[in-house]
């Protein structure tokens, strides 16, 4: 580079620098804050911490509320029956009220897992800085954003100063370039992704999605891509905005009164063409295959015609180790087939799949059809207005004339946290985002995958794709 | 936030990789809506196994976690900070941390240590063959010493600074407020508010 010459910015760069309120040698830059979005689980400490300390929030305009991980999913206008888990929610209600904060509580149009409220309400939009106390905050990246999941510390840092102190990551490009086949959905991407990098492969850095496969995507495909980068170890993923992005945000009811300013302004949101990335990954969206994880960390994932593979195999001695707890936890043998491991419950939702078109795919595959009866079938839309929206198109009819259980909005059974869980050695396909052990409730054992291998092994009871039907 | 200059511990090797903060403390334990008694979910699932490290006499004092690889991945939940804190850890010690429990953890004054795997193997095998070996973490040489052996650690001037004299982030911060004015008054009209209701 010649001297003198300014290089080019990537889009995070881009952004990152327009959020810097400060900035000083051997310190962390200052980030300005444009949003941020509260549940919960992860702010009562923090609103305890603003209370000791006498500081007041300071951009409740900025802030928004919903309650999510704790909610039951039945019977939803009784009182929460866990008295722990109502404890919880009554006490965001008190805080949101005491410090006010706008809140979407059960019942509400726009109550639901937060990281589909944010983009319905059109409050998600490109170059902007989003966080929140939940990990899955990544999912915003698809509109062009930086946005990252924090603690309870920092959740009380931005109340109280709508800034946080950050090192800037890294930067890595994945480059998705291609066509993906029928039944090869955005999750797959994901999905194949992190088995390529491994679940540490993006620690430190800020993931930006690029190429032909990942422009041709929707914005809620993209977001279903951009809510597993932590599952890859990054602290954020984004996508460049596009005129997919902006057509999504039109209309929606916190879009930009002065949309051309603000379209202008995002058009501005790219990778200059001179600028680099500290790492490239290539990844061929032609050969993919539905993908699905066999292990109990989601980098143990492979097409869904591969069989579960065999430890010893394995030339390095962490991965083989980990790769035997895997098999013994999740009481699989080495060589079965993928396709024939059969399932007890198939869940469809979270912040991962849980948007209208979610549903609409799987219910595509189900109409008209039965369910496996070896195999209970959840259907947990993301938002009360996905619910309200499927159901004015008949969706809901669709999944209960199939035999599924219809649900009102929640994390539900991503995270065993609520009623809604896996009993001991039960086995999901789920279209959520983690297959720790014990994630969807102790000694329940998952199955990642994507919604139509998830309707499709609905309807088969071992693990499936719709072209198998 | 209590400062940390220098802790002296027995070490408790968990050799295992990829424990996810789900692992570290399941959802079921988050419902509290205090900072303390996280402990009882701490490792929840294992601590059922007698042969679960935790649950070896010869190890029940230990301060220091001597992990395996990728500690701390997935959920951001701090209460895997304070879940570890609260049964009475003040440092892990591994070869790779995630970011977000890397940060919560540097936050709220538990010390990680990032160490090559080789030397973490080495520990494991110290601390098995004797359970009482002292570790010494000491932040202002920046080192972990036991026995005879001492390996340096790096960790930045500003975090390293902040955990020694025991600072509140959120302090510091507000005395930048005039910055934070500044730049609120320069933001784009355009930019979405959640207030009013619209």
């Amino acid at each position: 580079m010649e001297k003198g010459v300014a290089m080019g910015k990537t889009l995070a760069e881009k952004i990152w620098a327009e959020h810097i309120v400060r900035q000083a040698d051997g310190e962390p830059d200052l980030l300005y804050i444009d949003l941020h979005l509260i549940h919960e689980v992860t702010s009562p400490q923090a609103f305890d911490g603003l209370r000791l300390t006498g500081r007041p929030v300071r951009r409740p305009d900025l802030t928004i509320a919903t309650e999510d991980h704790n909610v039951p999913t039945l019977d939803i206008l009784k009182p929460i029956a866990d008295p722990v888990s109502k404890l919880q929610v009554d006490t965001l209600r008190a805080n949101c009220k005491e410090f006010g904060v706008r809140l979407h509580s059960l019942g509400d149009i726009d109550q639901g897992v937060v990281h589909v409220v944010g983009p319905q309400l059109g409050i998600t939009q490109p170059g902007m800085t989003i966080v929140c106390g939940d990990s899955h905050t990544s999912t915003h990246g698809a509109f062009g954003a930086i946005a990252f999941g924090i603690g309870t510390s920092e959740v009380e840092h931005v109340l109280a100063t709508q800034t946080l102190p950050s090192t800037r990551p890294k930067t890595m490009a994945i480059n998705v370039e291609g066509t993906l086949k029928p039944g090869v959905t955005s999750k797959d991407i994901i999905l194949a992704i992190i088995a390529k990098i491994g679940t540490g492969g993006g620690q430190g850095y800020i993931i930006e999605y690029r190429g032909s496969a990942i422009r041709a995507l929707s914005m809620e495909s993209r977001m279903t891509v951009c809510n597993m980068s932590i599952e890859a170890g990054a602290r954020a993923g984004l996508i460049a905005p596009d005129e997919t992005t902006f057509e999504y945000i039109k209309g929606k009811p916190h879009a930009p009164e002065n949309w051309d300013e603000a379209v202008a302004y995002w058009k501005s949101l790219y990778t200059d063409s001179d600028a680099k990335f500290d790492v490239e990954v290539d990844l061929n969206a032609d050969d993919l295959e539905p993908f699905v994880t066999w292990g109990t960390n989601p980098g143990q994932g492979l097409p869904l015609n591969a069989s579960v593979p065999n430890p010893a195999d394995y030339a390095d001695t962490t991965e083989r180790t980990a790769a035997e707890r895997a098999l013994e936890y999740m009481g699989l043998t080495a060589g079965t087939p993928l396709k024939e491991i059969a399932i007890d419950t198939v869940f469809l939702g979270s912040c991962t799949n849980g948007r209208i078109e979610d549903l609409r795919s799987a219910a595509d595959i189900v109409k008209g059809k039965k369910i496996a009866s070896t195999l209970r079938m959840l259907v947990v839309p993301g938002s009360a207005r996905v619910r309200l929206q499927a159901e004015a198109e008949g969706l809901d009819k669709v999944f209960i004339d199939a035999g599924a259980e219809w649900r009102n909005a929640g994390c539900s059974m991503c995270l065993g946290m609520n009623p809604d869980q896996l009993a001991v050695g039960e086995r999901s396909a789920s279209t959520s985002n983690r297959n720790f052990e014990g994630r969807q409730g102790k000694g329940g054992r998952t199955h990642l995958v994507s919604p139509l291998v998830a309707a499709a092994t609905a309807l088969r009871g071992t693990l499936s794709s719709p072209a198998d039907l | 936030m209590e400062k940390f200059i220098k802790h002296t511990g027995a070490g408790v090797p968990l050799r295992r990789s990829n424990v996810d903060t789900d692992q570290i403390i399941p959802a079921v334990y988050l419902k509290r809506v205090t900072r303390s008694g996280f402990e009882d979910g701490l490792f929840a699932a294992w601590r059922n196994d007698p042969d679960f490290v935790l649950n070896k006499p010869e190890f029940k004092d230990g301060t220091v976690l001597v992990a395996g690889a990728d500690f701390g991945t997935g959920s951001s939940r701090e209460h895997a900070v304070w879940a570890l804190q609260n049964y009475g850890f003040k440092v892990v010690i591994s070869s790779r941390f995630a970011d977000i429990f890397r940060g919560n953890s540097l936050k709220g004054g538990l010390l990680t240590v990032i160490l090559p795997q080789a030397d973490v193997e080495a520990m494991w095998a110290a601390i098995e063959s004797d359970p009482s070996t002292q570790i010494t973490v000491d932040l202002e040489t920046r080192t972990v010493t036991y026995g005879a052996i001492s390996h340096p650690f790096t960790i930045d001037d500003y975090t390293r600074w902040r955990l020694m004299e025991g600072l509140d982030d959120i302090g510091l911060t507000l005395k930048q407020t005039d910055s934070i004015d500044a730049f609120e008054a320069k933001r784009a009209s355009y930019k979405p508010a959640t207030l009013p209701i619209r």
